[in-house]
């Protein structure tokens, strides 16, 4: 990693005194940047002038790679895309393939889909919480956080044998049923999460130096949310009321009773609150779903290997822990798809970095960077 | 004793106290952190993991000591030394027993608080010699918090001063009465609080704040010589510790000879874990916050403990 001064050039200060601007080169393997993200920062002083992401690290050109799979193969590179959160690119594009194709789903393999996306939600916040804790220095609350989320990935792991890349929600349906007793382990969880959560929520919100370094910072209006097409926390810490859950109502969501919590200052601690709160009600619609989940197949029958939609394109979105998570794909017809395209929400909320970052401080920059919780696999594709 | 054999006594054990604190205070942190985050910490290596210290001592000897291109040598080689040595002088003024300190002087509560703050010195020149926009403003973070808060932990260290009417440690013992342990617990709050962030450890631990300067002056430095960055660091904490544990609250006088001894390394320990706790607690301040609070926050507290300790004098 280098990190040499790359240019100095003056700056004009209010005082007589002549002054430098610093170049600091944060990334691309840096511990805040939560994954490999290069941020070139301009500092005068401690005081950010100009922050400016460089993505691109982690391109695997994966929509690229996507034109020359058939449909089923596709879904092993959708766990890619989100790595935190490989259940919503799953059933994100699944669904956008049963649209093009239209395929039915099972009615218990749609309350399978809402559970594991329920449970990857708080997975992917916890982990979220847990880095931007790690970020201003509460090392222990991030062990915290990473034990809530180990318990999901060993539910994960019983279900369907892996651990970060499911693989798991398929077209027509999701790969395995539960196994025997999985939804009471699954009321164990929720209940003890509940414990940790309000645990966390003391340790680390209640904080007054957590308040102070979060509260104010990186602060988004609600119209620049709208204007630059943030989703998901970023937007709703910032008060503005967009969960396509409630608003897209898709698969079996309206059968279920759970509030979208929204911030009303639009800083860093309310993003972070909204995700913390945001679990309270994944443990809900987890409750309400394992109570209510139909007996029945979890795949539909007869459907083949080789996918051949018709000619058309299809488009579908859910709501992934990072915001509206799209997938657009097009069929010209073979087994293969002509083009599918990721919308990816981390990226659009990524593109607020600059405007959030400038006029706080180094030390402020990283706080902002993790509240905005980009992940890059899913950023770069 | 002549001067020259007494030196080298006093030399070798001190040098052997600060090693053994210094190993104590990582194992400590090793362990407590563990306990913290639910984990065991080291328990492989010897009893409770006792020998984990050594063998990374030993690591970090062997490994490869690094200068980069860059740098400038023979100040980078150098900055760790600066940091290390002042640290290690500050122990020698503790006084250890009633009547016994390493080093005897009259002034040697001036000494304590003068003579470690150069190693702000060479932390500023090891970021600065690193030729690393990183270690750059870890220096310069380290510089301006060190100075900083020098004025709070000085204002709550002459409270004592001022009830015992003298410098030297040893004085300061024999004078201390146990009513001046509520007269002075705000003062000793202060000193606390302002010990942690010389020390540089969390929450006010921003010049290596490793989330944002990755390590901040020590960035670049490797095998060894980072080793003694943090020996400096945890030399540091048992000064501090025992400092506050001897000189404010005058842990020697609770209980009688050798058992007072006890108690002043027990009350110690107490200090110096506490800190440690801290630091796995809380998260990290921001530059501007932490200036804030030692100039408008603690340097005030400090000002009306002494008036208020001013006030007393007079009457005993």
């Amino acid at each position: 990693m280098t990190m040499e001064v790359e240019s100095r050039r003056e700056v004009s200060g209010e005082d007589d005194l002549a002054r430098q601007e610093l170049v600091v080169n944060v990334g691309p393997s840096h511990p805040s940047t939560h994954g490999v993200c290069r941020v070139i920062v301009h500092v005068d002083g401690e005081v950010v002038t100009k922050a400016e992401p460089v993505i691109g690290y982690l391109h695997r050109g994966i929509e690229k790679m996507c034109e020359n799979r058939t449909y089923l193969q596709v879904v092993p590179l959708t766990d890619r895309l989100d790595y935190v959160g490989s259940m919503y690119a799953n059933w994100a594009y699944c669904r956008a393939v049963e649209r093009l194709a239209s395929i039915r789903v099972p009615e218990r393999a749609e309350y399978l889909r809402v559970i594991v996306c329920e449970m990857q939600r708080i997975a992917s916040h916890m982990m979220a919480l847990g880095s931007s804790a790690a970020d201003t220095g509460a090392a222990s609350m991030f062990i915290y956080a990473f034990d809530e989320r180990e318990r999901i990935v060993e539910l994960f792991e019983e279900l369907c044998g892996a651990r970060l890349t499911y693989n798991y929600v398929r077209p027509g349906g999701v790969s395995f049923d539960a196994p025997e007793g999985w939804t009471d382990r699954l009321k164990d969880f929720t209940n003890n999460h509940r414990t940790a959560l309000s645990e966390m929520d003391r340790l680390f919100f209640g904080n007054v130096i957590a308040r102070g370094r979060m509260k104010g910072i990186g602060v988004l209006s609600a119209e620049d949310a709208v204007s630059w097409g943030a989703s998901g926390p970023v937007a709703r810490g910032s008060g503005v009321n967009w969960d396509l859950r409630k608003h897209d109502s898709y698969s079996v969501y309206p059968r279920f009773d759970f509030d979208v919590p929204t911030g009303s200052n639009g800083d860093a601690y309310d993003r972070g609150r909204c995700r913390l709160f945001e679990c309270y009600e994944s443990c809900r619609i987890i409750e309400q779903a394992a109570a209510q989940m139909p007996e029945g197949p979890v795949k539909t029958d007869g459907l083949s290997r080789l996918i051949s939609p018709r000619p058309g394109d299809a488009y579908d979105h859910i709501e992934s822990a990072r915001g509206s998570l799209g997938v657009y794909v097009v069929s010209e017809g073979g087994p293969r798809p002509y083009r599918v395209k990721f919308r990816s929400p981390a990226f659009c909320n990524l593109a607020l970095l600059p405007m959030l970052a400038e006029g706080h401080t180094l030390s402020d920059l990283v706080v902002v960077l993790g509240s905005l919780d980009p992940v890059f696999g899913e950023v770069d594709r | 004793m002549s001067g020259f054999l007494g030196g080298l006594v006093f030399g070798l054990a001190g040098g052997i106290t600060i090693a053994l604190g210094t190993i104590m205070g990582v194992w400590a942190e090793r362990k407590i952190s563990g306990r913290v985050q639910m984990r065991l910490g080291p328990q492989e290596q010897g009893p409770f993991g006792l020998l984990q210290v050594p063998a990374d001592t030993l690591k970090m000897m062997l490994k490869e000591d690094i200068t980069p291109r860059n740098a400038d040598a023979r100040v980078f080689r150098f900055a760790p030394y600066v940091v290390f040595v002042p640290v290690a002088m500050g122990l020698v003024v503790i006084p250890f027993a009633v009547g016994w300190a390493p080093l005897d002087t009259s002034i040697g509560i001036l000494f304590f608080l003068a003579v470690p703050s150069l190693s702000s010195i060479g932390m500023l020149l090891g970021g600065w010699s690193s030729r690393n926009t990183y270690a750059t403003l870890g220096g310069m973070r380290a510089a301006a918090q060190m100075i900083s808060y020098e004025l709070p932990r000085t204002l709550s260290v002459l409270s004592i001063v001022l009830l015992a009417g003298s410098l030297r440690p040893l004085d300061v013992l024999d004078a201390w009465r146990v009513w001046w342990l509520p007269l002075i617990f705000v003062g000793f709050i202060v000193y606390y609080i302002s010990s942690v962030a010389e020390l540089n450890r969390g929450p006010f631990d921003i010049p290596e704040a490793e989330s944002e300067l990755v390590a901040g002056y020590f960035a670049d430095y490797s095998g060894i010589r980072w080793g003694i960055f943090m020996m400096s660091e945890y030399g540091g904490l048992v000064a501090a510790s025992l400092f506050g544990s001897a000189v404010f609250l005058g842990a020697t006088r609770w209980l009688p000879g050798a058992l007072g001894v006890i108690v002043f390394v027990l009350v110690a320990a107490l200090i110096a874990s506490s800190m440690i706790w801290i630091k796995w607690t809380f998260p990290r301040m921001r530059p501007d916050q932490l200036m804030r609070t030692a100039w408008k926050v603690l340097t005030p507290i400090a000002l009306v403990q002494l008036a208020v300790v001013g006030v007393v004098v007079p009457w005993l």
